[in-house]
């Protein structure tokens, strides 16, 4: 039994038959794209839903409850609100960049969504170089920010965009090492790879020690990338007001405001494939039914989230040379020394497999 | 003319300015802080007040003292009790109005609680600028017990008139003592999820140990008062050495540091919560029987004078200066306000900081604006 695969089965068989070969993958390729961009709204709303109801509980709110059941529609009634306002703007803006940068933010995170492995078929585009080609997209979300806090023409904005460049580019490198560390183990960039050689049991238990490491270095830095608190240096609302997006309305503030979201997705969704073999169950539990494999990938997944979201209203947040005197100083040298004693795990076979 | 003309096309690196303010989240009203800014680091911050100016002192010229207490509610309105607390005993000193021992005992409760309720604000404001919003909700979840007990006996939760020269405007509620008890019990569990929460988190420590550091001798000179001096090592407490109302009936410790960072400040200010706990403790049980007022004339005339009186309120000393010509209204009133005081010396110790710790040194000092613009 395997829904997803028999789905895009039919409609791939039926697509070739109605058509030359030429027009169906085009027509296959639309398809494709406008699913992704409904997974990408419903992920990016049922998010800013769950960090307010995540948020309430830590403070001891209720959170929003109204609108729907327990509030479900709230986001969606927000974004409806969203679209609906004017989109202002600063007079000495530069305009064209000003009007750019909110795609960028969004096209990164929608193009590096393509290559998650939801499950083993529901995965859009499985190149060889899976986990590469993520963590360059994911940086291109950097240069919209820091086209829009420069043309914006406000000082806090330019200040916040500044910010988030030099974080992102710091916590890059991070992020690239503690996944190259996992990738001594696999072999491979390719995601389901990676995600095969987890079926003799999950990165993180095959790696251990050096593993664990990595993993905490790979959710600090990629908190950091994705600048949220504690390092949301760029928006840091009781420094900067907004931050990069101070001048940014309507849908404009939208698409920053869920790209952020969706890197967080993102993030948490790299980390479940990496770390935790991403819809692989426990002891290969549920093996005969792998249609299950999308529940134990949004289960680890939105349980890494709910992570990020317990940093986020729980810690203060870094001063901007901390944030850096962290990265440089201490991540990257253990970065470099766990990479060394993880080549060393799996030269000398001392990984734990079952 | 020729020199003028050409251009340096290099890159050179200057201060810029940007204003912080007057609507701005980090300076918890209407204050705008001109900021010179070399990239991060703060060179120059100037204050510029005006935005929330009500000439309350001026109004108190043509007030008669009845009226004017209402007028302190407005200044500080954390500490609003306290505030009416300096101008009724400025009159009852003046009148040499022997207030009852009830009254005396009521007032210091009230005011040590108002003094509860401020700092949990401000602690949980405190938590908010250096970026841990959850701090903001435990703060109010306290403080709006003590909101609470207020409204019960005073009808009002912020500016409560309810002190009145002479006495207090009502008796307590029969609820109050009861109730105030339970804070007390619900308070001591809560101080020590404060210190889990945010005082032991090491982010939080990195962010303030050595940022913004006062010294004694400066906080002296700028006329410090309150927390931001005491934490500095300058023993000022007006509590201590001027008890007024019922506090010299009580033992308490001054809350003193001698760090003076911004961390000092805060762990004062925690301090404090315990000794204010404490000093409600040790009057809730003993409040005498007796009137709740004096009478006083409907129209009260000080005799001709100059009269002072200091007061501690949450943020430091308040003071009230009266020169009376006789007649009903005050010839001149001047306050001697804590944040004006304290707000002076900011440019002083956020002067080579980042941007961020110019928010937490300003939420350390916290500022009340209409304290300052009165």
């Amino acid at each position: 039994m395997n829904i997803p695969l028999n789905i895009t089965k039919t409609i791939h068989d039926w697509l070739f038959s109605i058509m030359p070969e030429g027009a169906a993958s085009i027509v296959e390729m639309f398809i494709i794209a406008l699913v992704y961009l409904g997974i990408f709204t419903v992920i990016g709303l049922f998010l800013v839903f769950l960090e307010r109801r995540v948020s309430a509980w830590f403070q001891l709110r209720i959170g929003p409850n109204r609108v729907g059941y327990q509030g479900i529609l709230q986001s969606l009634a927000d974004a409806l609100k969203l679209l609906s306002k004017e989109l202002t703007g600063t007079v000495k803006a530069d305009k064209f960049l000003y009007n750019l940068a909110p795609y960028f933010v969004i096209i990164s995170a929608l193009m590096a969504l393509a290559v998650i492995p939801f499950t083993k078929e529901f995965h859009a585009f499985d190149i060889n170089i899976g986990i590469f080609f993520l963590i360059a997209i994911s940086s291109i979300g950097v240069i919209g920010i820091l086209l829009g806090g420069w043309s914006s023409n406000n000082k806090f904005a330019l200040i916040g965009a500044m910010r988030s460049g030099v974080q992102t580019i710091s916590y890059e490198l991070s992020i690239g090492l503690s996944l190259l560390t996992m990738i001594l183990i696999t072999g491979s960039l390719q995601l389901s790879e990676i995600v095969e050689v987890q079926k003799n049991g999950w990165l993180i238990v095959q790696g251990h020690i050096p593993a664990i490491i990595a993993f905490m270095i790979f959710m600090i830095s990629g908190t950091a990338e994705t600048n949220r608190a504690p390092f949301d240096m760029a928006e840091a609302e009781s420094e900067l007001g907004a931050g990069f997006h101070t001048e940014y309305s309507g849908m404009k503030f939208a698409y920053f405001f869920l790209a952020e979201f969706i890197n967080m997705f993102i993030i948490a969704a790299i980390a479940a494939t990496v770390f935790f073999g991403a819809w692989l169950s426990p002891f290969g539990i549920t093996e005969s039914l792998p249609w299950l494999g999308i529940f134990w990938f949004l289960g680890k997944t939105l349980s890494l989230v709910f992570l990020m979201m317990w940093f986020r209203w729980t810690f203060p947040r870094l001063r901007v040379d901390q944030l850096l005197t962290l990265e440089w100083k201490y991540l990257l040298p253990i970065n470099l020394v766990n990479i060394i004693i993880m080549a060393l795990i799996v030269w000398l076979n001392l990984t734990i497999t079952f | 003319m020729e020199q003028r003309t050409t251009i340096d096309k290099s890159f050179k690196s200057e201060p810029y300015q940007i204003n912080m303010g007057p609507q701005h989240p980090a300076t918890h009203g209407v204050l705008n802080l001109l900021l010179t800014i070399d990239g991060e680091i703060i060179q120059k911050v100037e204050p510029d007040l005006g935005y929330i100016h009500r000439s309350i002192e001026k109004m108190c010229e043509r007030d008669s003292y009845q009226q004017i207490v209402h007028l302190t509610d407005r200044m500080d309105y954390l500490s609003s009790n306290i505030n009416n607390e300096a101008v009724c005993l400025v009159v009852e000193n003046a009148l040499e109005l022997e207030v009852p021992e009830r009254v005396k005992v009521i007032r210091t409760i009230i005011g040590e609680l108002t003094r509860i309720s401020s700092h949990c604000l401000w602690w949980g404001i405190m938590g908010m600028d250096v970026g841990a919003l959850t701090t903001f909700f435990y703060g109010f979840r306290d403080r709006e017990l003590i909101n609470d007990i207020f409204e019960e006996t005073c009808g009002a939760r912020l500016t409560m008139n309810y002190n009145v020269p002479g006495g207090l405007m009502l008796d307590i509620h029969p609820n109050f003592i009861k109730r105030v008890k339970k804070f007390i019990v619900h308070f001591k569990t809560k101080i020590p999820e404060y210190d889990k929460l945010l005082t032991e988190n090491i982010i939080f420590q990195k962010r303030t140990k050595g940022i913004g550091i006062l010294t004694k001798e400066d906080a002296i000179s700028f006329g410090a008062s309150g927390p931001v001096a005491r934490a500095s090592g300058y023993s000022c407490d007006v509590r201590k050495y001027h008890p007024y109302s019922a506090l010299d009936k009580v033992t308490f410790n001054e809350a003193l540091r001698t760090e003076g960072d911004t961390f000092a400040r805060y762990k004062v200010r925690i301090q404090e919560l315990w000794e204010s706990l404490s000093i409600v403790e040790q009057l809730i049980d003993n409040i005498p029987e007796g009137e709740h007022r004096v009478k006083t004339n409907a129209v009260i005339k000080l005799p001709k004078g100059e009269y002072y009186q200091k007061v501690e309120t949450a943020r430091g000393e308040l003071g009230v200066y009266v020169i009376s010509t006789g007649t009903k209204s005050p010839y001149r009133l001047k306050f001697r306000s804590p944040g004006f005081s304290n707000l002076s010396l900011l440019s002083h110790i956020a002067k080579g900081g980042k941007i961020g710790d110019l928010v937490a040194i300003m939420a350390t000092i916290d500022l009340v604006i209409p304290d300052i613009d009165r």
